[in-house]
């Protein structure tokens, strides 16, 4: 066993660093929750967002669980294939990416629905691509992301370069890479730190702890309970975040993301939340989790803790709430409209994209494999 | 005897491997508590404890890497990677470490190890859930490579690897986990790594497939047989890695014809070596150019178009005519 250091061992410190220890027990590294369970704020770290923006906010975490939550209906009706919903990480998700601007880079994991539609991703090519359909994949005109990635791990080092070639063009561009508890362990993951780290690169790497890692709890995934501890041996600034607190996931990564941007390199922002649902669809939580843990994290609901502090300044009510839900409804309808519209098997189109252009031997196979088609009869 | 898909018979042979050798341990992602994510490892962790049955860091490079210094510590690792497609985080242990170390050490440290692990298409996955690369770990010496194609060889496979006393990747054709059932012996059949089947005599032309083409590649061979009056003779080959190179020579020598399916990419997969040997031991006996039927050498594809890319027996059946036609 290691002892705890007896001093605080992160450098994030700057002497207005909010520090509050609340619900979650914050361990002696620096820390954040500006809202309470009961949508108390501590006004004196509040970020600076008017009324539209707090509804906005609010507006993109009901949207993406409304999303979840109609993909799970759909993929149980055989609508949709295999996804990984983020039902109780949409703080951490909007939180994540609310300071970037387009021209900043994203580059998520696959958990990553609220970023991804806040980023300008649309609904009905995240529904696509979850359903097997290449199209989905398209990158949005205007967004600089990365296709969200499913290889544990494996894009933090892409997310460092991209940081990397723009340190080396002096651009003031940032990068925000997401990962997960289980992710920490890989090899390339601590890598990119250490890279990011060296080369002072501007990039924010954000550890989504949601408890698990499918049926691994985060306590056996790592024998340091705050994963932000990895940061300061990399020599990268880290902060231990409520990641079910909106509000404080938005000045913690405002505030990494405006280091980085100032050319002084990474940081680490740990989350911590809770997977509250299925780690995919092929998954059976309750297999290795009680009902019990699930329900003591239903009162840290990143949605209605928003919501109560939104109806203490008095921008929402029961009324508005609903309405919200149903617009977030209808939108996510609609979208599906769109996608049940588009989504058609393109068979013909796998030969696209291998090379700039196709080998001689691969326009060959293409040949063969078109003819199978035709000889199918299948467009 | 009984009846059983392969999940149950692979989970059976861990279970009595494990009851019949204390150094036998499972190690893995999600391995314990929720006995894999394909359900292989299920009810171990309750019979032989967490010493024995345990969940891993998500690291594969990690898992493997300690897996060989456990081997060569005297236990029996059997390491599950979750899907072949992350057996590239372990690639550098592998080849440097699990392939080489009874070289290294000059015979000092064998590393007897089995690292199972699902690999294929056909099952609606995600991206990276569907590769077939045996080729690369072919490729390695010093490593076996294994796979088996039903739940029956799976079993006495299994048995077999984890008494080999050298590495064996160890590959799962997921699309047949939970496809069909076999009666599985009670206790495994001698059937010895590097040994391929004959599963069918015939005497037109010889087919050669293995894992979960197998199947592709009977249903066309009952349409030859039936509609076409061909009868080939089919070999399973069943280890990648020692090849029988005998078994098809013997073949091919008597059939002079030859059509391979594997669904990994056409260019350097197995197909192509075994074609090399043919060429090299049985040439004056064909009677046709050797055909092949594989995937193409493309990423493979997302779910909604995949069973386009795989083999099927229809094109395993044109080859077959196509190969019988040539005079
Ligand atoms: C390299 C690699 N190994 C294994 C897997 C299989 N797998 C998919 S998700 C997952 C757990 C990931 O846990 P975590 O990083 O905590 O992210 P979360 O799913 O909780 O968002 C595993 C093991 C994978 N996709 N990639
Ligand atoms: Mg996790």
């Amino acid at each position: 066993m290691t002892t705890a250091p007896k001093q605080p061992i992160t450098d994030v410190a700057s002497p207005d660093t909010p520090v509050r220890k609340n619900l979650i027990d914050l361990g002696d590294i620096e820390s954040l929750q500006i809202l309470d369970t009961d949508g108390v704020a501590d006004e004196a770290f509040v970020p600076r967002l008017d009324d539209e923006a707090l509804l906005r906010v609010h507006r993109a975490m009901v949207l993406t669980r409304t999303l979840d939550i109609r993909m799970l209906n759909m993929q149980r009706q055989g609508e949709m294939g295999t996804f990984a919903p983020g039902i109780g990480q949409e703080a951490t998700q909007i939180g994540q990416v609310h300071p970037l601007r387009s021209r900043d880079w994203f580059v998520p994991s696959y958990r990553s629905f609220g970023a991804q539609l806040w980023r300008g991703w649309t609904i009905e090519g995240l529904m696509l691509l979850w359903d097997g359909f290449f199209e989905g994949f398209e990158v949005p005109a205007g967004v600089n992301d990365l296709p969200f990635s499913i290889v544990i791990g494996s894009q933090v080092p892409v997310a460092t370069g991209v940081a990397m070639g723009i340190r080396q063009r002096r651009e003031k561009h940032v990068v925000v890479t997401n990962f997960g508890d289980g992710a920490i362990s890989q090899g390339a993951v601590n890598e990119a730190f250490n890279f990011a780290a060296v080369y002072k690169s501007p990039i924010v790497f954000v550890v989504e702890n949601n408890g698990y890692a499918i049926s691994m709890p985060a306590e056996k995934q790592a024998a340091t309970k705050e994963l932000a501890r990895r940061g300061p041996g990399f020599g990268i600034p880290a902060i231990r975040v409520d990641g079910n607190d909106v509000l404080a996931m938005i000045v913690a990564t405002t505030e990494a993301v405006d280091r980085a941007r100032a050319g002084e390199g990474p940081t680490l922002i740990e989350a911590v939340t809770y997977r509250m649902g299925l780690h995919t669809t092929a998954d059976d939580p309750k297999v290795y989790r009680s009902d019990d843990e699930v329900d003591t994290w239903k009162p840290r609901d990143p949605i209605t803790r928003f919501e109560k502090y939104l109806i203490g300044k008095g921008l929402l009510d029961e009324n508005r709430i609903q309405r919200t839900g149903e617009e977030c409804e209808q939108e996510v309808l609609n979208a599906r409209e769109r996608f049940r519209e588009r989504a058609v098997a393109n068979p013909r189109e796998v030969f696209e994209y291998i090379y700039d252009s196709l080998p001689p031997a691969l326009q060959q196979q293409k040949r063969e494999y078109l003819a199978r088609l035709d000889r199918k009869g299948v467009r | 005897m009984a009846q059983m898909n392969m999940v149950r018979a692979l989970n059976k042979a861990l279970d009595e491997t494990m009851a019949a050798d204390e150094r036998v341990c499972v190690i893995g992602e999600d391995v314990g508590v929720d006995g894999g994510v394909f359900r292989v490892t299920k009810g171990l962790l309750d019979t032989y404890g967490e010493n024995r049955v345990f969940d891993t860091p998500l690291a594969e490079c990690g898992i493997v890497g300690t897996a060989v210094g456990m081997a060569i510590y005297g236990l029996r690792p059997v390491v599950e990677i979750q899907f072949s497609g992350f057996m590239m985080q372990a690639f550098d242990q592998i080849e440097q470490n699990m392939a080489r170390f009874r070289r290294r050490s000059r015979g000092r440290f064998p590393v007897s190890m089995v690292l199972r692990t699902p690999y294929g298409g056909g099952i609606r996955a995600v991206e990276h859930h569907s590769e077939s690369r045996e080729a690369y770990w072919a490729h390695t010496p010093g490593l076996k490579v294994v796979i088996p194609s039903g739940p029956r060889n799976a079993y006495s496979l299994l048995h077999a690897s984890i008494n080999d006393p050298d590495p064996v990747i160890f590959y799962e054709p997921k699309a047949v986990y939970r496809a069909f059932r076999e009666e599985v012996p009670d206790v495994p059949d001698p059937i010895e790594i590097g040994t391929a089947q004959v599963v069918r005599e015939g005497a037109d032309i010889t087919l050669v497939a293995y894992g979960a083409m197998m199947r592709p590649t009977l249903e066309a061979v009952e349409d030859l047989t039936e509609m076409h009056g061909v009868d080939p003779e089919v070999i399973d080959l069943l280890s990648i890695s020692p090849m029988d190179t005998d078994t098809l020579v013997t073949s091919v020598s008597k059939t002079g014809r030859c059509v391979i399916v594997h669904e990994g990419p056409r260019t350097c997969g197995i197909a192509a070596e075994i074609i090399a040997r043919l060429n090299e031991n049985a040439f004056e006996h064909l009677l046709a150019p050797i055909k092949r039927v594989t995937g193409y050498d493309i990423h493979f594809p997302f779910f909604q178009v995949e069973k386009h890319f795989l083999p099927d027996a229809d094109i395993i059946v044109d080859a077959v005519k196509e190969t019988l036609a040539y005079e």
